[in-house]
């Protein structure tokens, strides 16, 4: 699959403190990589290298095939960038923000235009937008430079904590247009805390920790990849011999639980296929069988513990 | 469209001019401090020199005005953008830093040359004789051009801070003032005097102005219009150069 932004061992030092430090990672054409890590790991150092806000003191970064360093027009060309904190101008209404944008992009007035009108129109400011920035809520203002940063149609966004602090609503909108961006074809860095959100939204995270990659996969195999063993919880329609069970190839332990029967195995599939045999042979139909994983937060708590002091 | 050519971009920093002065200059208080400031500084000096001719003194004031309002707005524009985070919005944008500091540039130069022409209205009106138009307009461009790369130089220092750059924009502008012959002719200047003035871009600007409402000039006309496009163009390369490098401090 094609990459749509390579980062290879880029690092930043401020003074005696490496932010980010010899981080690699690509991320897919078509995809939403998600960026995790706690307060002050480097998400937004790693963000603003790759946008061409900051340069990197080592390695490089290839957004779309464009050098960040040595083509940071040709390259910020191609993509919008959605901060955490709203930048939009306060003394200019919506639609002269707009419009500025469309100009930085170097679009044709008409075509401004007409892209501004959509763009307010799908993020619910259509009505608003002779209203000077100033008087905008924040979830107003998040939901315009969402607007601005799609002026130009980018192959790929960079958001920065897009939801942080919006109401349920504005968070909802926010989510259902990344997600439909997505379908439409645009490529998605999603630099988030919120979990839930990156569990529910993101093909592959990544998860930066003290400046270093810590792990990067899709969510789900990131939940399973924190624990050697995986808990399986089974129950069937009639009573089943513990030992029995105890004894099934790859099952380490099987504790009942109520009226269910907790297996702990190193290879759930290999269990699972047992646990199949197991039900045909004994004439015991499985009524619910579940895999417990670990949350995408427990994953993330895991692989970021020892950061604290 | 390549993005990164050289029309493409001089027409982004037309944007951005045009967004500074939608923001920053059209404003009541920015107006009326560019035509008052020098204006009440004239004042103090015409009441304080009796024995200098009017014409002298208003050639100083059309200096003044230039060189206050192209200086007035420019060097807080980073700060201010910085503090507000909308310079980190530019950055992302395709746009090359030196398009961001033509932009301002530019904003600052159509500032200068609005106020000043204002002055040289009412110059006009209080009986003073234009004798060499041609030569006054282009000393106002160029100067305009020249004193609005020095207040983006004046912006350099990568501070968020406003008043930090004010303050130091206070204590760079002052003294040029005095240095220039706007208030003493550089011929009544002593020797240290002059080889100051002649660092100073302001000389030749002043000089180039009461030329052509008194005819009267200390430098020759094309050595004032050589020296203030070379301080121009040295200026705003170094200006470009510097931003270029503090840019990422500022992030």
């Amino acid at each position: 699959m094609t990459a749509i932004i390579q980062a290879s061992n880029i690092t930043k030092v401020f003074g005696k403190s490496t932010a980010v430090d010899h981080i690699t990672f690509d991320v897919r054409k078509g995809e939403i990589f998600g960026f995790l890590g706690p307060n002050g790991a480097g998400k937004t150092t790693t963000t603003r290298m790759l946008t061409g806000v900051i340069p990197p003191d080592f390695g490089s970064a290839a957004i779309l095939g464009h050098d960040i360093r040595s083509e940071p027009v040709q390259a910020k060309q191609r993509f919008g960038v959605v901060p955490e904190t709203s930048n939009a101008y306060t003394d200019l209404t919506a639609w002269q923000n707009l419009m500025l944008m469309g100009e930085l992009y170097g679009l044709p007035r008409a075509r401004a235009e007409q892209r501004s009108s959509e763009l307010l129109a799908m993020v619910g400011l259509l009505e608003k937008k002779d209203q000077k920035v100033q008087a905008y809520s924040k979830g107003m203002k998040q939901r315009l430079i969402l607007a601005m940063a799609l002026i130009h149609e980018p192959e790929l966004l960079f958001l920065d904590e897009p939801t942080s602090g919006l109401d349920v609503q504005s968070t909802q909108m926010m989510l259902t247009l990344l997600r439909d961006l997505n379908t439409q074809g645009t490529t998605i860095f999603l630099t988030t805390h919120n979990m839930e959100e990156a569990n529910r939204l993101c093909h592959r995270v990544g998860i930066i920790r003290a400046g270093k990659m810590a792990a990067i996969d899709a969510p789900e195999k990131l939940k399973v990849a924190i624990d050697r063993v995986h808990t399986i919880e089974v129950s069937f329609d009639r009573e089943v011999p513990g030992d029995a069970l105890a004894g099934l190839e790859g099952v380490i332990g099987a504790n009942r639980t109520g009226d269910k029967w907790q297996i702990t195995a190193e290879n759930r599939d290999a269990v699972i296929h047992s646990l199949a045999s197991f039900s045909r042979q004994n004439g015991a139909a499985i009524v619910t069988l579940n895999t417990l994983a670990p949350s995408l937060d427990e994953a993330f708590l895991r692989l970021t513990q020892g950061d604290k002091p | 469209m390549n993005p990164a050519g050289f029309s493409e971009q001089v027409r982004r920093a037309w944007a951005i001019a045009r967004k500074d002065i939608r923001i920053y200059y059209l404003k009541g208080p920015v107006l009326i401090f560019g035509v008052f400031m020098p204006l009440f500084m004239f004042l103090a000096f015409l009441m304080g020199t009796k024995q200098l001719p009017l014409s002298f003194l208003i050639s100083g004031l059309v200096g003044m005005t230039l060189f206050f309002t192209a200086t007035a707005v420019s060097p807080a524009i980073f700060p201010w953008e910085g503090q507000a985070r909308t310079l980190e919005r530019l950055a992302s944008c395709p746009v090359a830093v030196e398009t961001i500091v033509l932009g301002d540039m530019i904003a600052s130069t159509l500032f200068g040359i609005g106020i000043t022409i204002i002055t040289v209205i009412i110059g006009l009106v209080l009986g003073l004789l234009l004798l060499d138009g041609i030569t006054l307009l282009v000393a106002i461009l160029l100067a305009a051009c020249c004193f609005s790369a020095i207040g983006m130089l004046l912006a350099v220092p990568p501070t968020n801070v406003p008043s930090n750059i004010m303050m130091l924009s206070s204590l760079i502008k002052f003294p040029l003032v005095f240095i220039s012959g706007i208030f003493i002719p550089l011929e009544q200047m002593p020797a240290w005097g002059l080889v100051l003035a002649v660092f100073s871009p302001l000389s030749y600007f002043t000089d180039l102005v009461r030329y052509s409402f008194t005819g009267d000039h200390f430098f020759p006309v094309w050595i004032d219009i050589a020296a203030l496009a070379v301080f121009t163009i040295v200026f705003t390369v170094g200006t470009m150069y510097l931003h270029k490098r503090t840019m990422p401090k500022r992030m």
